[in-house]
């Protein structure tokens, strides 16, 4: 009898520090595959960011920076254009990258840095505690939108993977779900073709991931679940947005 | 007979794992983790085919996934 499936050599054996059924252990467990599939651990570098995922640089075992919130991709960017052979990949949330990282984001698109963005959109801001993030939906109840988001005061949510594909410098868009098991195969696939398309030297790529805040959503894992797949797949459609091939 | 390993002190008892099990051979034990989470368990060793799926929903890769080979388990 023999391990056929276990935790990758790319993550570290320490517990993760989110809430049961948080979907970032998910997407970790993905890029950590990722990076042992390829065999590129040795020469990856990532970024993470302000908010949950803060502690990746704990998690992951390859070398990590910690970048101020929202700036990871201008971070990212120095440490590829001095190590033009070494892997570099962002780890952002929504708040983070959607927020105060907007133009950080749209500017590495726009200039076509050879990164990997990975990009978990769960629709809140999660450390600070649940209030109102750039992407919440319209009717969404937060803590600081307590009768759910409007349009008249809070505006749209930003679809970032429509928002970047109008960027010539973009390589690999794709919105994937982490809801179910098939999902997450098509996630794992998407990942892990971002990855190639840096190691090909194409330029960039994101990735969105949407995934689950039970905590601050208030509801538990599984209900949480049902929740990503019935309401926000239906604005966030799961999609390639843009390929170059 | 596959079987997989669910690690006590990584496991947080949020039941993915047992809500996607095609075979519905995981359950909530009555142990506690030194955490304070009820963990869980492989309950019926026959019933595991070794797919995988419970490993690969597992928020906190807790689960290990034991089989002789790929040729054994049924598609």
């Amino acid at each position: 009898m023999k391990v056929v499936y276990e935790r990758p050599e790319s993550l570290l054996d320490v517990p993760f520090t989110y809430c049961p059924g948080c979907t970032h252990g998910i997407i970790h467990r993905m890029v950590a595959d990722t990076l042992d599939d390829l065999g590129i651990r040795e020469r990856t570098i990532g970024v993470s960011p302000v908010g949950c995922s803060v502690f990746a640089y704990e998690f992951f075992n390859c070398d990590m920076v910690a970048a101020a919130h929202g700036r990871a991709p201008a971070v990212a960017t120095g440490i590829k254009r001095v190590h033009p052979d070494k892997i570099v990949f962002t780890y952002q949330g929504d708040g983070d990258l959607a927020a105060i990282g907007t133009a950080e984001i749209i500017h590495a698109a726009a200039r076509g840095e050879n990164i990997t963005v990975i990009f978990a959109n769960n629709v809140i801001y999660g450390m600070t505690g649940g209030q109102m993030a750039p992407t919440t939906l319209i009717g969404q109840k937060t803590d600081t939108t307590p009768y759910g988001r409007s349009v008249e005061a809070n505006g749209h949510p930003i679809r970032v993977c429509e928002l970047l594909s109008s960027l010539d410098g973009v390589a690999y868009l794709e919105r994937v779900s982490t809801h179910d098991p098939k999902h997450v195969l098509k996630a794992q696939k998407a990942i892990k073709k971002a990855f190639q398309y840096q190691v090909d030297g194409k330029g960039f790529t994101l990735i969105e991931l949407l995934s689950t805040c039970p905590s601050n959503w208030g509801m538990n894992p599984l209900d949480s679940l049902k929740w990503l797949e019935e309401s926000m797949l239906p604005y966030y459609k799961p999609g390639v947005y843009k390929d170059i091939g | 007979m596959p079987f997989i390993k669910v690690r006590d002190d990584l496991c947080k008892g949020c039941k993915l794992c047992i809500t996607f099990c095609p075979k519905q051979v995981i359950r909530m034990s009555d142990r506690l983790n030194p955490k304070g989470y009820y963990v869980a368990e492989l309950f019926d060793k026959e019933g595991c085919t070794g797919c995988g799926i419970c490993a690969r929903m597992c928020p906190d890769v807790a689960i290990s996934v034991y089989r002789e080979d790929k040729k054994e388990v049924p598609a």
